[in-house]
């Protein structure tokens, strides 16, 4: 388990080395997840309409390990977005994945593009 | 810097050093603490959760870092075993010395353990250590692979009681033998234990009082326990605990002086014969007394800490021993002095041989003062009675109301938490008074609960107390002339109620509609489901038609499980089901190799199902005349009912045809909290139907109508709404009855919730939904008819439409499935791999 959540660390935009294209714009509802495939990572996509922003995070829930975020539900809190997981309801920041709750564990986001329709998510291989 | 020494790790030895920081300021000191056990100091009061499944972890009392961030050594492992109080140095077991300017010996006890011949024999344990639970697992395992099934435990008090359910927990058949005549003998007198006995006999473990026992019979391991009337108990294991012991041996080889049936002599300060030496917890000899609770080693570590930092805090002359458990599933209270017996003494006593209650309180002759009591069976009068014991207040003109309830009306007796004195203590773990919760809020320093929890530590010991200490912020708020709100969330500041209102009123069918001209922000998880369920509530609106505001659940109509995956239920209305309909049902299990349980509301769970496996699942059984259970739902989950008048000989009338026609009537209605319902056709009652939001049960001329009851984390028994009624009643009184609460209630707030806090109580809503007070009557039956007969099958929709099918599977780029599930065999079928 240790090593599932060690695959995931946080991506700055200016280090993205690879923009994979995740899907078009129809692929993804909106404010709510989807999750897409890459290589052996699950990561969540957001379309979060309603800011009219989009994030990325990993799909991992880091309390119990399992691939759940992109089915929960996103908010606010204090102005910040953010996802609560299906689980047990933790919160987590979507801009810098900081755990809203006060724990210790928190996620990794990943930068997102549009362009042309298409969504694109950064990583860094 | 000034060197504080803290010989035992445990929970008082952690309660000083946390007391200790708390008070010490910009001061420099320097704690080290011993513990000869490996790990971090745990909860001991609950080391029967380790049977449980909780680990060593769960039960700590701190984390790591919390030591590092106070600059505390913890060492553990290492066993003090000698103080030169000339030099003021400890030495280890490791040969190391230490220098101290104060010590602090809080090494608690151990279990005393009588001296019976036999007791070195192998399969003979103590309960005390999360190793002595350890090697009691090992044991009970090995002896039941060679077939055995009967253990002992030798004590019945409270922790003996504990440690035959840990007994019966790993699978075996408890003895509890005990020397005295009676049960948890300090505590109870005999019609209390009698009452106990039987509630624990029916749990199958044996009780044996009056029992000395002569020695453990055997060879090299326990075969036996021979009692001194010669009568043999055949066992292959024992636990014995009979009492502690304190753990002075480091204080009598340092010339401390000791009590003479053990225990490290204390003065009021703590201060042991040095005084640079004090005693904590179990270890210390407080007025001729060793003390076996939480609470008093707690008021020590305070006191303790206090004196070394140069404060005059003492300990009081007289400490409570009043205590309130939930004993093997049975509630246990006592107070006061529970046994008093003398001519200016009177003792009530209530007694309920049927529901296993009985209740006694010692008061003077004149009835003005409580003097102590018991409770066994039903505790929840513990905390008012508490109250009054130890706050001398005056008791109401009948003293038997405290214990029967005032009978007639729904006030209580115990009147409000706002009648105690300040210097009443509310929080007896932390001992935190009702004058400081009060003025926590009423001096601005704090503002919610949360911050009084946080700055006076109340509710954080054993958590008896949060009700009161909930009534009390809620007081003095008032008191402030704080407007209280209980608003949903930081987006909007409204009850539910109000935004029921909101909605209805301006007829939103769009959640981010009421957002933009009610609230603020983006919502949250709490705002948007509550916000879905009133839509569904007052539209009858299916889950899909909010996908994206639904709590995760309603999302994808089955019920999240712990692997990610999701159980789904079919609704079996009434538990009634075709042979046929059986077959469908195993057949969808094999395919999908899904793990298969019946539910305790007679219904077909399965497990296991992949996300994108759902809608197939759901295919064929609605194909093979199925639909949703709503088992996911805030909504009307399942009616329970037994077999009825078709076919049991007692039966009084045809329960289970009724429950198909009120589950079917309420079927798919939102609701703030799940509903389920019970109908049993006569008062043996085979449905449980009193355990439910609503119960119904069949009596000579009619149906009995019970509501607001409930299972769960605090059960509450149904009241009786209605008597002798015809069906047609029955429904006019539950369409009222749920219409009123759906509007009414908070968001996740259960049924029995909702009537305690209703102002008046059982009696309004009768007036309310019976005799129609305040003339809404049809208003709320009109809004349920509207609801009753426009069930939709919400998978029957998904399957209908394509679009709505897209949110199923798992991945937006790919058919894959999540390949990070993983399942490990349980009895034939499957489980998730364990966190």
């Amino acid at each position: 388990m240790e090593n599932l959540i060690n695959e995931y660390q946080s991506v700055a935009i200016e280090d993205v080395k690879v923009w994979f294209k995740a899907g078009t714009l129809k692929d993804f509802p909106s404010n709510r997840g989807g999750c897409i495939k890459y290589k052996n990572k699950q990561i969540a996509v957001f379309n979060f309409e309603r800011r009219n922003e989009w994030y990325a995070c990993q799909n991992a829930c880091p309390h119990k390990m399992e691939m759940v975020l992109s089915r929960g539900m996103t908010g606010s809190a204090d102005g910040v977005p953010k996802i609560a997981c299906p689980m047990h309801k933790k919160t987590f920041s979507l801009v810098d994945g900081s755990n809203l709750n006060g724990e210790e564990y928190s996620i990794a986001t990943y930068p997102v593009k549009v362009v042309d329709e298409e969504v694109f998510v950064g990583f860094l291989e | 810097m000034i060197k504080v020494i803290v010989v035992g790790n445990g929970m008082v030895g952690y309660k000083f050093c946390e007391k200790f920081i708390a008070k010490s300021g910009q001061e420099k000191f320097q704690i080290t603490v011993f513990g000869e056990e490996p790990r971090r100091a745990y909860d001991r009061v609950h080391l029967s959760e380790y049977f449980a499944g909780k680990s060593a972890d769960d039960l700590s009392m701190s984390t790591s870092a919390w030591y590092e961030e106070n600059n505390i050594i913890l060492n553990t492992s290492e066993l003090v075993l000698k103080i030169d109080r000339v030099n003021k140095t400890i030495v280890t077991h490791l040969e190391k010395s230490y220098k101290y300017d104060y010590l602090v010996l809080a090494t608690g006890s151990s279990a005393f353990v009588p001296p019976i011949p036999g007791v070195e024999k192998e399969g003979v344990f103590v309960y005390r250590t999360i190793e002595d639970l350890d090697a009691i697992m090992a044991y009970a395992k090995k002896i039941k692979q060679n077939g055995a099934t009967e253990a002992a435990v030798l004590g019945g008090g409270l922790l003996g009681l504990e440690a035959a359910k840990a007994v019966r927990d790993l699978g075996l058949n408890p003895h509890v033998v005990e020397f005295a005549p009676r049960l948890m003998p300090r505590q109870l007198d005999k019609g209390a234990s009698d009452m106990l006995q039987s509630k624990i006999e029916e749990l199958h473990i044996g009780i044996h009082l009056n029992k000395a026992t002569q020695y453990i019979d055997g060879e090299n391991s326990i075969k036996g326990m021979m009692f001194a009337n010669d009568e043999l108990l055949k066992v292959d294991m024992l636990v014995i605990s009979a009492g502690i012991k304190p753990r002075d041996e480091l204080a009598r080889v340092s010339g401390l002086v000791v009590g003479e049936r053990g225990g490290v002599l204390v003065n009021n300060t703590m201060q042991t014969s040095d005084p640079f030496i004090y005693a904590i917890g179990e270890v210390a000899l407080y007025n001729q007394m060793i003390y076996g609770l939480v609470a008093p080693g707690y008021e020590m570590a305070d006191v303790a800490a206090e004196q070394i930092l140069g404060g005059d805090k003492a300990m009081r002359e007289t400490i409570d021993m009043s205590t309130q458990l939930k004993l093997i599933g049975v509630e246990v209270a006592s107070f006061g002095d529970p046994f008093i017996e003398n001519d200016d003494v009177v003792a009530i006593v209530f007694e309920n041989k049927f529901s296993g209650i009985y209740k006694r309180i010692n008061v003077t002759k004149d009835g003005k003062t409580l003097l102590g009591g018991i409770l066994v069976g039903d505790s929840s009068d513990y905390n008012g009675l508490f109250q009054i014991y130890s706050n001398a207040m005056a008791l109401p003109p009948n003293p038997e109301d405290l214990i029967l309830g005032s009978r007639g009306g729904e006030g209580s007796t115990m009147g409000s938490a706002m009648d105690l004195p300040d210097t009443a203590v509310i929080c007896s773990c932390e001992n935190v008074t009702k004058g400081s919760i009060c003025c926590a809020i009423t001096d601005g320093s704090c503002e919610t609960l949360s911050d009084v929890v946080k700055l006076t530590k109340a509710t954080s010991g054993c958590g008896g107390c949060k009700p009161m200490v909930v009534d009390l912020v809620k007081a003095a708020q008032k008191s402030i002339g704080k407007e209280i709100k209980e608003s949903i969330c930081e987006h909007f500041h409204f009850t539910r109620q109000e935004l029921f209102d909101i909605v209805k009123i301006n007829k939103y069918t769009n959640y981010y509609e009421v957002i933009d001209h009610h609230g603020s922000g983006d919502g949250c998880e709490v705002c948007k489901p509550v916000v879905a369920s009133i839509f569904s509530s007052i539209y009858n609106d299916t889950a899909n038609k909010h996908v994206t505001t639904q709590d995760t659940n309603d999302r994808f109509l089955a019920n999240i499980q712990r692997n990610g995956t999701y159980s789904v239920v079919p609704r079996v209305a009434a538990g009634e089901i075709t042979p046929e309909k059986l077959i469908v049902i195993g057949q969808v299990a094999q395919q999908f190799n899904l793990y298969t349980k019946i539910t305790g509301a007679q219904r077909v769970d399965l497990f296991g199902a992949h996300v994108s496996d759902l809608p197939e699942i759901w295919r064929i059984l609605i194909e093979n005349g199925f639909e949703s259970g709503h088992a996911y739902g805030k909504s009307l989950r399942a009616v329970k009912s037994c077999v009825g008048n078709a076919w049991c000989r007692y039966g009084m009338d045809d329960s289970t045809t009724f429950a198909i026609e009120l589950e079917n009537r309420y079927k798919g209605i939102r609701s703030p909290h799940k509903l389920k319902g019970g109908v049993s056709a006569c008062i043996r009652e085979c449905a449980e139907a009193r355990g439910k939001d609503f119960g119904v049960i069949a009596v000579e001329g009619g149906w009995n109508l019970y509501i607001c009851g409930n299972g769960g984390a605090n059960p509450k028994h149904a009241v009786l709404l209605a008597e002798q009624i015809d069906k047609e009643t029955v429904f006019k009184y539950m369409d009222r009855f749920l219409m009123y609460y759906i509007r009414t209630a908070g968001p996740l707030v259960r049924t029995s919730t909702w009537l305690e806090k209703l102002d008046g109580g059982l009696d309004y809503l009768k007036e309310v939904i019976i005799h129609d007070r305040i003339g809404i009557c049809e208003a709320l039956e009109a809004e349920m008819a509207s609801l009753i007969g426009t069930f939709e099958c919400e998978w029957k929709q998904v399957l209908e439409k394509p679009r709505l099918m897209k949110r199923f599977s798992h991945f937006v780029n790919s058919d894959d499935k999540d390949d990070n599930i993983e399942y490990v065999p349980l009895r034939d079928q499957k489980m998730p791999k364990p966190w």
